[in-house]
This record gives structure tokens, C-alpha cells and sequence, in this order.
């Protein structure tokens, strides 16, 4: 890891300056209050709104993409390196020596995101109201599509760490409402409390790293605490990258917080396309991105990163290799693109732009992937298992082409979305450290075999469909967004190859960096890795009929069809303890606590009851005591005096 | 000094009285027996250190006494109509 240890002056960029909001990014305010007041309505409103509530969530967030675009527009115009605004609209939290501003960051990095967010989760919303339409609970459930759109966009948006935390409670909030949407099942509203209980372990880190930041730097705003880093110790600055490092495992289901996202899936399936592009996973990439200037500063922290998205990639990629449930083989693949990214971005300012770039054209193909995911079971009621599938290419002919183009994109096939992101992000881990290369081109190929995969076992072959199966193409609504996803998933590379990483520059900085061999050496590379999981896939489940019911498989395709006994390995060590220390928790409770108090009240009373017994209600033995206490007094009164 | 032994003497026959006799008013007339034993008491003290204090005590007992056969006859009274019966061993009802 020698190599990452740039210094400062090799990267250029990073430059930007932030000036108070004028004009139109005084707005801002309004991009996250568009879907909060949507969600408000729809979920206060009650009944009321059940026929046009729908309308109102897509509304809203169709609004906030076009106040985006002007945004976005108005930006453009604007010199590369004054394209930051900062705006407070008011003092949340004042004390004496600090205090917490409601505020808000418009920059290049969080204006892409806002586009992503706003685009592809709008899509998503008119998505689902052909997904949706026959749910009797439509109405709460945009309601919490709102919320999340709304929570994703306060997270970006902040310009503090507090209010980046209110955002990423917000986005597990809805996470979890959505996930567990079809709460009626146990297995669903078990799925929604483990994504949440998992998410909470890496809220944790957040708060950490945000109670660290007070305590060093008196304040949570980026500019102060990005001002105030390099003069932090060494030890304090490697604790804050590792603390955001736990967060963002959490929130983007990097090991070792990986094992909710697989679950996450019981969520219907536009929750699942919001969750892995736009809302949800990319947050933890955001959070390393944001806080660059600290792990800049660190290279033990950068290790971790690089670390922990390596292990995530090969994890992913190798699970997704073995799952039959279309959606729980793209929730792998998902954990496997994030681990890209995590890699890019703890490449420091040599990766930062190319995790961003990546993190969009996946935001893309991954939301097309699961839609039309979604549009199969759509057309065949709702089965999610691949060996169900096949030959569906004719009936859906709108899914087939679509999605078609998104595989092309996440494997990379130029000159797809995929193509550029990916191989960009190979070079910078080449240049690196080799190995870390090689495990990322390795894991194209993997990328390659599972999702040529996914779709030879849905779209090709022969029919081997459920009896009163009837797919059918899904309607308009549910098209016309994976045609135009389709076509971003077709040309964001192209479009914005080398703009993008330009645009970026300012607020992420730029390092160039050589990898060891030609690029173009690695792009065939890639592409001959590629060339061989796509034969591989075609060779094992194209040429050879799929069998219904999964065989036996070799003791590889065993565990990581159980995600590599990931369930196990957290029941074994923290579920398991946490109930045996709860146990005795309880059992001290019960017998040690309550037996002292208890106790103590069964001596009293049982003394009492045999006191009680010189209570005779003879007057004359009254008289008695009295006489004996009377001498007693008497006689002590003799003694003291001699 | 006698008048001491005198008043030891009689506090101790009320004394005894009160623990031995059943009869509620004999029980009654043996408290009185003390009360003027500790009033012959007070009085002999009274005169021996040649002070009034014990006089003036003497009388408040007097007055003390005469209200408490006021209010002890009544309840004697009352516990013989309903029970018909004035032994202090039988109202033992505030007994557990």
C-alpha cells in the first residue's frame, strides 16, 4: 500500500471553494421538502388519499428532479471550481462552544447523487404504480417510497455529520418500513428487523465518529472538521476513518455487515431497485467519498477500506454465482459492484471520481436489472425461482431487451455504462497493488458467469414454467421506465466517461495514476476475463438443458448457496451469546435482584407474624409490659446514677 | 420519709390489683390506688426539698384522674351494656 501514500501535491482538483447560495441553490431546502411533504400527506392523510395519494408520491419526486435540473444547469454555468454552495438555513442545536446548523452542501458530488436519486427513483415510483396497482395498501407504500427518497436526499445534501446522521437514520428507517412492506409474512417481518438490527451495529460507528469529531474538533460541519484534520493525531484521524468505515459497511452491506441485503429482498421488488441504486447501498460509498479529506490522511484506514471491499467483492460474486432467486442472485451482485466501489474509494483521490462514476452507471443498470427482475414476476406470478423460468424472451419481449442491455452493462461489455466504470476502476487498483488487480478483474469474470447466468436461465432455453403460468409482457408504465433506465444503462459511459470525472475533480480531487501495464493491455484483459465467464455460463446452463430442481452440487455451490454459512457464523457469535447473556441477564434479575428484595420483605413479614403473636388483646398482660418496661426505665435510671 | 414507704406500699397494691383483678372496675379503683400513691409521693417530695413544685403537680394529677374516671367509667359502662359483662379479659377485639 506504499504506492497510495500521495502526496497532496501529486492530486490535482480538490480546490473547490464553497460560497453562500444564491439564486437558485437557495432552493435546496426544497429538494428534500418535495418527497418529506409527499410522505407526510400520504401517510397522515389516511383513506382520503388512497385514489390520487399515488399520483401525489410520484408527483413529488418528479418535481424535485426537475428543480434538480435546473440546479444542475445553473451549476454547469458556474466556474469548475466555485460550484460549491453552502447554505444554514437555521440553528438546530445551539450551546455555549458549539452548536448543530441545519444546513445544506450543493456540490458536484452531492448534486450527481441528487440527480441519481431523483431520476432513478422517480422512475421507480411510476414503476410501481403499474407494480403496485393491485395492492390494497398502495397509498402507505409511496408514502414510504417518498420517505426514503426524501431521507437519501437530506443525507447528501447535508453539510454536517449530525445532519448526515438524520438522513441515514431516516433512509433505515424506511428501509425497514419497505422491506417488511408485506409484514404479514413473519419470514418478510424477520427480514426487515435483521436489515434493521445490522444496520443499527453500523449506525453505531456514525455516532461514534461523530462524538469523536465534537470531542476533537468542536464541531461536526464537513468544512470545519475537514479544516481541522490534519492537525488531529494520527491515532484520532486512523479511529474517525475506521468508525465511518464501520458505517458504511453497515448501510452498503460490505462484510462483515453484509448478510441483511440477501434478506432485504422480501421487500417488493421497486424497494429493491431503490435500495441497491439509489438510495440505500450507495449511502456508505457517499460517506467515504464525503469524508476523503480524512482518509486521505490515513493509510491504515484506506488499507481497511480497500480490504473490506475486496472481501465483499469475491463474496458477492461467488454467492451470486449459486443462487436460483433471480433477486437474491442480483442482491449478491449488488454486494459485489459495491465492493468496487469501496475499493475505488479507498484508493484515495486515485479512486474517489471513479467510485462516484461507477456508483451512477450502477445506480442505472442495477435499478433496470431489478425492475425487469420485477416486470418477470410480474408476468409470472410472482415466482421468483430461475429454474421456473427460460424461453422468456419471446413472451416479454420489452424485459428481454432491456434488461439484455443493463447484463451487457454490468459486465462490462463496451461500449455499455459498465464498460468504463469498471475498467477505470480496475486500472487505479492495478496501479495500486497488483493483487488487488487481479482480484477485481477476477471478479469481472465471476461477474460475467452469474449474470450470463441470470439471464440464459430466465430468457433462453427451453420452458420449464409453473403449469397455469401465462407470462406476459407488463404494461406501459412498468416499460417505458426500463426503456429509458435501459437506454442510461446504453450510453452514461459514453456521455459522461470523461466529463464526469472532470466534473468530480473539484470536490473529490484527482490523482493520476500509471497502472503497471498499457490500459488498453488491461481493457482486453478484462475483456478476455469477460470472453470466459460468459462462455463458461453459456457452456454450463445454455448448451446443457437446467434441471428444475437444483442438483446436489459440490460443496463450494452448497455454501455459497447459504451465502457461505454467513447466518450461521453471526447466530453462532453474537446471536447465540446475546441470548445466553440475556438469559442470565434475566435469571439475575429474577433471583439474584428481585431475590434480595424479595427477601428482605419475606423476613420482615414472617418476623412480624410471630411479633404479632405478643399482641394478645388481654388488657391485663398490656399492663404487664408496661409495668416491666416502667421498671426497666426504672432500674437502668438506678444504675446510671450509681 | 415514711410517708415514701406509705405511697411505694400503696402503688404497689394498685399495681397488683390491676394486673390480678378481673372486674373492670376494681381495675379502675386499683389505677386510682396508684395515681394517689404517686401523688402522696409527689407531695412528701414536695415538702421534704421544701419547694411547691410537687404540689403543683399534685393537683393537675387530681384533675387528670378525676377526667379520667369520666371518660373510663363511660366506657365501662357502655362495654357492660352491650356484653353484659365487666371483665377486662373478654373485649379482646383489637386483637390480629
Amino acid at each position: 500500500m506504499t504506492s497510495t501514500s500521495l502526496l497532496l501535491s501529486e492530486v490535482e482538483g480538490g480546490d473547490q471553494v464553497v460560497q453562500a447560495a444564491t439564486g437558485v441553490f437557495q432552493l435546496t431546502w426544497l429538494l428534500i421538502a418535495l418527497p418529506l411533504v409527499g410522505a407526510a400527506v400520504l401517510l397522515a392523510g389516511g383513506r382520503r388519499t388512497n385514489r390520487w395519494g399515488p399520483l401525489l408520491g410520484v408527483a413529488t419526486v418528479v418535481g424535485a428532479f426537475v428543480l434538480a435540473l435546473v440546479q444542475l444547469f445553473a451549476m454547469l454555468a458556474e466556474p469548475a471550481t466555485q460550484r460549491a454552495f453552502e447554505q444554514s438555513l437555521y440553528t438546530w442545536a445551539p450551546f455555549a462552544d458549539f452548536s448543530v446548523d441545519v444546513g445544506f452542501q450543493l456540490d458536484p458530488l452531492s448534486m450527481s447523487f441528487v440527480i441519481l436519486v431523483t431520476l432513478v427513483g422517480g422512475l421507480i415510483h411510476i414503476y410501481s404504480l403499474g407494480y403496485m396497482a393491485h395492492d390494497p395498501d398502495r397509498r402507505r407504500f409511496f408514502g414510504y417510497l417518498n420517505l426514503f427518497v426524501a431521507s437519501m436526499l437530506l443525507l447528501v445534501l447535508a453539510s454536517s455529520y449530525v445532519m448526515v446522521y438524520v438522513g441515514w437514520e431516516g433512509v433505515g428507517l424506511a428501509s425497514y418500513l419497505l422491506i417488511g412492506f408485506w409484514n404479514a409474512k413473519p419470514a418478510y417481518a424477520t427480514a426487515a428487523k435483521k436489515a434493521f438490527v445490522m444496520n443499527r451495529v453500523g449506525d453505531m460507528g456514525m455516532s461514534l465518529a461523530i462524538m469523536l469529531m465534537v470531542a476533537t474538533f468542536g464541531t461536526t460541519a464537513f468544512s470545519g472538521v475537514f479544516a481541522g484534520a490534519p492537525q488531529a493525531s494520527d491515532g484520532t484521524v486512523l479511529a474517525l476513518g475506521l468508525l465511518l468505515l464501520l458505517a458504511a459497511t453497515g448501510k452498503s452491506a460490505q462484510m462483515p455487515l453484509q448478510a441483511w441485503l440477501g434478506d432485504a429482498m422480501a421487500g417488493p421488488t421497486p424497494v429493491s431497485a431503490l435500495i441497491h441504486a439509489a438510495t440505500m447501498v450507495t449511502a456508505g460509498v457517499y460517506l467515504i467519498v464525503r469524508s476523503g479529506p480524512i482518509f486521505n490522511l490515513s493509510d491504515g484506514a484506506r488499507l481497511a477500506v480497500v480490504l473490506v471491499g475486496v472481501a465483499t467483492m469475491l463474496f458477492g460474486a461467488f454467492i451470486g454465482t449459486a443462487k436460483d432467486d433471480i433477486k437474491k442472485a442480483l442482491a449478491a451482485s449488488t454486494m459485489s459492484q459495491i465492493g468496487y466501489m469501496v475499493i475505488a474509494a479507498g484508493l484515495g483521490p486515485a479512486g474517489y471520481a471513479y467510485a462516484i462514476f461507477h456508483l451512477m452507471t450502477h445506480g442505472f443498470f442495477k435499478a433496470n436489472l431489478f425492475l425487469g427482475a420485477g416486470s418477470v414476476m410480474h408476468g409470472m406470478n410472482d415466482e421468483v425461482d430461475m429454474r421456473r423460468y427460460g424461453a422468456l424472451r419471446k413472451a416479454m419481449p420489452i424485459t428481454f431487451v432491456t434488461f439484455a442491455v443493463s447484463y451487457l452493462a454490468i459486465i462490462g461489455v463496451p461500449p455499455f455504462a459498465g464498460f468504463f466504470s469498471k475498467d477505470s476502476i480496475i486500472e487505479a487498483a492495478l496501479a495500486d497493488n497488483v493483487w488487488i488487480g487481479i482480484a477485481t478483474i477476477a471478479a469481472a469474470a465471476i461477474t460475467a458467469f452469474y449474470m450470463t447466468r441470470v439471464v440464459v436461465m430466465t430468457f433462453f432455453g427451453e420452458k420449464r414454467w409453473a403449469d397455469d403460468a401465462q407470462p406476459h409482457e407488463s404494461p406501459k408504465v412498468m416499460t417505458v421506465p426500463l426503456i429509458v433506465l435501459g437506454v442510461f444503462s446504453a450510453i452514461a459511459g459514453l456521455a459522461s466517461g470523461i466529463g464526469f470525472i472532470r466534473w468530480l475533480t473539484p470536490t473529490t480531487g484527482l490523482a493520476e495514476v500509471e497502472p503497471p501495464v498499457p490500459p488498453l493491455v488491461v481493457s482486453s484483459v478484462v475483456l478476455v476475463a469477460l470472453v470466459m465467464g460468459v462462455g463458461l455460463a453459456v457452456a454450463m446452463y445454455g448448451r446443457r438443458p437446467v434441471p428444475e430442481v437444483a442438483p446436489v452440487g459440490s460443496a463450494l455451490t452448497r455454501a455459497a448457496r447459504v451465502d457461505f454459512y454467513q447466518d450461521a457464523f453471526n447466530e453462532t457469535l453474537f446471536m447465540h451469546p446475546g441470548q445466553y447473556l440475556t438469559r442470565f441477564l434475566v435469571f439475575f434479575d429474577n433471583r439474584i435482584v428481585d431475590g434480595f428484595v424479595n427477601g428482605t420483605a419475606a423476613a420482615i413479614g414472617g418476623s412480624s407474624s410471630r411479633m404479632r403473636r405478643a399482641q394478645t388483646g388481654f388488657v391485663r398482660s398490656y399492663a404487664m409490659w408496661m409495668l416491666a418496661g416502667a421498671l426497666l426505665v426504672l432500674g437502668a435510671l438506678v444504675l446510671v446514677r450509681v | 420519709m415514711n410517708y415514701v414507704y406509705v405511697a411505694t406500699l400503696l402503688f404497689t397494691i394498685g399495681a397488683v390489683g390491676v394486673l390480678l383483678r378481673r372486674n373492670a372496675v376494681v381495675v379502675f379503683m386499683c389505677i386510682e390506688l396508684m395515681l394517689n400513691a404517686a401523688n402522696l409521693a409527689f407531695v412528701t417530695f414536695a415538702r421534704i426539698n421544701g419547694n411547691i413544685d410537687g404540689m403543683v403537680v399534685a393537683f393537675f394529677v387530681m384533675v387528670v384522674a378525676a377526667a379520667e374516671v369520666v371518660v373510663g367509667l363511660a366506657i365501662i359502662v357502655t362495654i357492660f351494656r352491650t356484653r353484659r359483662s365487666a371483665s377486662v379479659d373478654d373485649p379482646n377485639l383489637l386483637r390480629l
